[in-house]
């Protein structure tokens, strides 16, 4: 009887609003992030042309099923044959996952110990430590980027500092260079870092490493084998969370890199805005995607799991 | 009233023989020496001196907030005493970590490692010895088989409903061979039934096993059930050390006898001590004075004291009963609990007394009723003076 | 073991704690510098923030920017708060799975291919770029964050709450507006002002989708930075930090009475 009640509501509570709430944000994603994204595809095929848009071939709908036959004849793979015979995207791509996979490195190792003090503290403190990391994440990202450049310049203040008080006799060049990159990059995704770290570590039962102590085992190796492993779904999230937009990254290294580092993201802007090569950026964000499939999709999944154990 | 020689009584149902503690010769196994632990703004636990021999089965008692935790965490290593000593077969454990203290605890959330299986639990202990791999294995089969759960060693603890979380924690615990298995309400989260089966295996694990179990529990039945002696605690204090049979039958104070089992006061004064050796007692609302068989020598004359009857200890009639100690009143409830019957009396002050009846006979002849007049008796030594 | 750190985590808040917050102290006393050197100290002045005054074209940016940023901020709340309730509340329906994919990827994905790829749709669709390209691609990757933060809370929330209300006979529309949007009202706000600030800060998917005319703060202040650093940056630079700070403070305030008022309630 029950059963049969609940059954008949269904179709009323599918109505209309529920149509709405699931449809409106998923028909503007459809058009504003899919649709573009299959667009790339697209035009990654092209090729350039001196006309407005600046590559062909364009397809036309009022050319009908014939003209989308020659549209597709003329698509060629050949900005993909290009990309992956010129060395300068092949390197461009691997000094981006180089520079991304070892600044995550340092932020997972800078970033641990914050995260952990954190959960460590008392409840009020740990309020205040949340918003103070938060804090300047919401200040431009431009800003903070461009703040390092007054630091490490050569006549900067860190080697004033560091001349001042006699650690060095002659300006250290690290604007310009990938040290500086990474300095950035570290600098800049650190709460992105600290904050899954915190929220795992926060919600570890503490009673757990009493219990490894209990059961004879020094505080370093409970933290290995207990709070490390337990915090895994924070490692995860933070390190995906700080590598995929770092691999793409433009500002950091095009600011405080120097000519000679090469970003895939530099690469993308640089074919579009100074060369206007359109569909070889197109080509160029095409493997760019290819290579953070895996990483984008598992960060989804940990993303979702993530959400399901705080139910 | 005859005089019963009181040296051959046993207080309470059970025969101890087992009693090391009133053996002068008995060195303790686990000695706290005027323990005190003050956190920033309270003191948790006041100058504790406690014995506990190997072997025994030894409870901490008491609500929540009442300091045994902290006493049991004290000795565990995971705090600090603020003052006194806590030795451990004669060796003072100050400054010893937790992870080299020969003592294990089974916690009140079990703190099962979430990410690794029953058997990887069980072992862990063992591998912070360093123990050969073949010498972990048969210990943590011997200890699964002992707690039943050698069925369930590659779960993970999720995987496990509560009563077998139960039974893992207490394997791990037990996995190292403690001296001591400290056991923190180790019942709690587990539903009625299963608690009181429990209760009973635990027990025959400490009696195979042969270790001396310290548990913390602030439900009395679990620890008079459990112990072989009992330490009841307040406001960070012990108020009384006793086998469960003394805490029940001859409670110290007030609070004992009320926070262990269910307890009738009586509040009144000394008038005299009778020949018999009798404590008589005037109590407002009784029919005559009120004749108590207490040991107690040191009262005087006129000193206010208060009575204490357990429910079951008193009869409940129509006629006045025969003998002092009676009193009469309107049958205010009446709870039938199968095993039981609850009645709920109120005199004429108002004072609501308890008395319970055991259900011997599945039918009774004109039942009491409610709102009947009754009266309430009980012998001289059911009761108990308590002068605090 | 809570409340209790020991030198070692000290250590790690205070040093961490420095490299996030000296870099921008130092921006900000730079901004007061007299020298137009930005390595030398001259002296206080606040010459550069009269200068910003003088500087038209910076101006028109700053407004261009924050007019963005609150449209973003209102389409992409409204729309993030609906995709939460979706992936909360609606259990399975058809498409489910790569809708949860379209509200995760734009998150981590690179700015630079979001950026173009929503040039590409604006140049084959033949809209002219402008203001409101710059609001579409803005609101489509900020909403995702609003997403985040709104799932967020109703993860947490008592449904027993809403079953209440429905069962005391309130419509899914009146239980949503009368108990679970005070509920999750403050975390509706902090997605707001997430995608408020996303906007704002926004250099490189604003450079791909603006047109002439709607040059935003970040592109203007982008290319004077490329030219070198200067003491005018650094006050505009402030006045940003200045203003977000006192946003994120009253944000946190108006959050906790909120919730001290709930808890009194």
């Amino acid at each position: 009887m029950a059963r049969d009640a609940i059954r008949r509501d269904e179709p009323r509570r599918r109505g209309l609003g529920r149509r709405l709430v699931i449809g409106a944000p998923y028909l503007w994603l459809g058009a504003f992030f899919a649709l573009p994204v299959l667009i790339v595809f697209k035009i990654a095929l092209s090729y350039p042309e001196l006309a407005q848009p600046p590559y062909a071939p364009t397809f036309d709908l009022a050319g009908g099923w014939e003209a989308f036959v020659a549209f597709l004849g003329e698509l060629s793979f050949d900005n993909f044959a290009f990309i992956v015979s010129d060395d300068l995207y092949v390197a461009a791509l691997g000094s981006s996952l180089r520079i991304a996979a070892s600044s995550t490195l340092i932020l997972l190792l800078v970033g641990y110990p914050i995260a952990y003090a954190m959960a460590k503290a008392s409840p009020s403190l740990r309020g205040i430590l949340v918003a103070a990391v938060i804090l300047p994440f919401w200040t431009s990202f431009l800003i903070r980027v461009y703040a390092w450049i007054g630091i490490l310049r050569p006549e900067g203040l860190l080697n004033g500092f560091l001349m001042a008080i006699g650690v060095i006799d002659q300006p250290l060049t690290i604007l310009n260079t990938e040290i500086a990159v990474h300095i950035g990059i570290v600098y800049t995704y650190l709460p992105f870092m600290v904050l899954p770290l915190y929220a795992t570590l926060e919600r570890m039962d503490d009673t757990l490493i009493e219990a490894a102590q209990d059961l004879g085992s020094t505080p370093l190796k409970a933290f290995w084998t207990i709070t490390v492993p337990l915090s895994w779904p924070g490692i995860v999230a933070g390190s995906l969370l700080c590598f995929i937009p770092a691999v793409g990254e433009f500002v950091i290294p095009d600011l405080l890199g120097g000519s000679d580092t090469l970003m895939i993201g530099r690469i993308l802007w640089s074919e579009f805005f100074s060369n206007r090569d359109w569909p070889l950026a197109s080509a160029v964000a095409i493997v760019m995607l290819v290579v953070l499939v895996v990483p984008i999709v598992l960060f989804r999944e940990a993303e979702a799991r993530r959400l399901e154990e705080s139910r | 009233m005859p005089v019963v020689d009181k040296s051959s009584r046993a207080i309470g149902a059970v025969r101890q023989s087992f009693a090391p503690w009133n053996d002068a010769s008995a060195r303790p196994l686990i000695r706290f020496e005027g323990v005190t632990k003050r956190f920033s703004d309270a003191v948790a636990v006041d100058d504790v001196s406690l014995d506990v021999y190997e072997n025994e089965f030894f409870c901490l008692l008491g609500p929540s907030g009442c300091g045994k935790s902290t006493l049991m965490r004290m000795l565990a290593g995971f705090e600090e005493p603020s003052g006194g000593r806590i030795l451990l077969g004669g060796e003072d454990l100050a400054g010893v970590p937790p992870y080299e203290r020969p003592v294990n605890m089974m916690f009140q959330s079990y703190a099962l490692f979430p990410h690794m299986s029953v058997e990887k639990n069980v072992a862990f202990g063992l591998k912070q010895e360093g123990l050969p791999k073949d010498v972990i294995a048969v210990r943590v089969a011997e200890m699964l088989k002992l707690v039943q759960m050698q069925r369930f060693a590659a779960r993970k603890p999720h995987q496990l409903s509560g009563g077998q979380r139960q039974r893992v924690a207490l394997a791990r615990a037990l996995a190292k061979r403690p001296k001591v298995l400290l056991l923190d309400e180790p019942l709690a989260a587990l539903d009625k039934k299963l608690r009181e089966e429990t209760q009973f295996e635990l027990m025959d694990i400490q009696i195979e096993l042969g270790t001396t179990f310290l548990m913390v529990t602030h439900d009395q039945e679990e620890a008079m059930t459990m112990a072989d002696r009992i330490a009841v605690m307040d406001s960070g204090r012990l108020v009384q050390v006793a086998t469960p049979g003394e805490i029940y039958e001859q409670p110290r104070n007030r609070f004992v006898a009320d926070f262990v089992g269910d307890v009738n006061i009586l509040e009144g004064a000394v008038a005299a001590r009778e020949p018999s050796g009798l404590w008589r007692i005037a109590a407002p609302g009784a029919l005559g004075p009120l004749m108590v068989d207490d040991p107690d020598e040191r009262l005087d004359p006129g000193q206010a004291v208060a009575v204490a009857v357990r429910p079951e200890k008193m009869t409940v009639t129509r006629e006045r009963p025969e003998g002092p100690n009676a009193f009469e009143g309107e049958v205010w409830d009446i709870g039938y609990l199968g095993d039981w019957t609850v009645y709920r009396i109120r005199l004429d002050d108002g004072r609501i007394l308890r008395v319970t009846r055991a259900n011997t006979t599945r039918f009774v002849e004109r039942p009491i009723d409610l709102e009947e007049r009754v009266h309430i008796g009980f012998l001289p030594d059911a009761a108990v003076i308590l002068s605090s | 073991m809570r409340g209790r750190l020991s030198p070692f985590n000290v250590v790690s808040l205070t040093l961490g704690f420095a490299f996030l917050y000296i870099p921008i102290l130092i921006l900000i006393l730079y901004s007061f510098n007299a020298s137009r050197l930005v390595s030398v100290w001259g002296g206080f002045s606040t010459q550069w923030y009269f200068a910003l005054l003088q500087n038209q074209p910076l101006l028109d940016a700053a407004w261009v920017t924050v007019r963005v940023a609150f449209v973003t901020a209102i389409l992409a709340t409204v729309l993030g708060t609906m995709a939460a309730i979706s992936l909360t509340r609606y259990g399975r329906f058809r498409g489910r799975a790569l809708f949860t994919g379209m509200v995760y990827a734009p998150m981590v994905m690179p700015e630079v291919i979001t950026g173009l790829s929503l040039l590409l749709l604006f140049v084959s669709i033949d809209l002219d770029r402008g203001f409101w390209t710059v609001t579409l691609a803005h609101v489509t990757f900020t909403m995702c964050f609003v997403t985040v933060v709104v799932q967020a809370r109703l993860v947490a929330f008592d449904r027993s709450l809403e079953e209440a209300a429905m069962d005391l006979g309130a419509t899914p529309w009146r239980t949503f507006v009368s108990v679970t949007l005070p509920v999750i009202a403050p975390a509706v706000l902090a997605g707001f002002l997430l995608a408020f600030t996303l906007s704002l800060d926004d250099l490189v998917i604003a450079s791909f989708t603006s047109g002439p005319g709607a040059t935003t703060l970040p592109m203007r202040i982008y290319s004077s930075v490329r030219l070198g650093v200067t003491p005018e940056i650094n006050a505009a630079s402030t006045i940003l930090i200045a203003l977000v700070t006192i946003g994120v403070i009253v944000a946190a305030l108006v959050t906790k009475r909120s919730v001290l008022m709930r808890q009194a309630g």
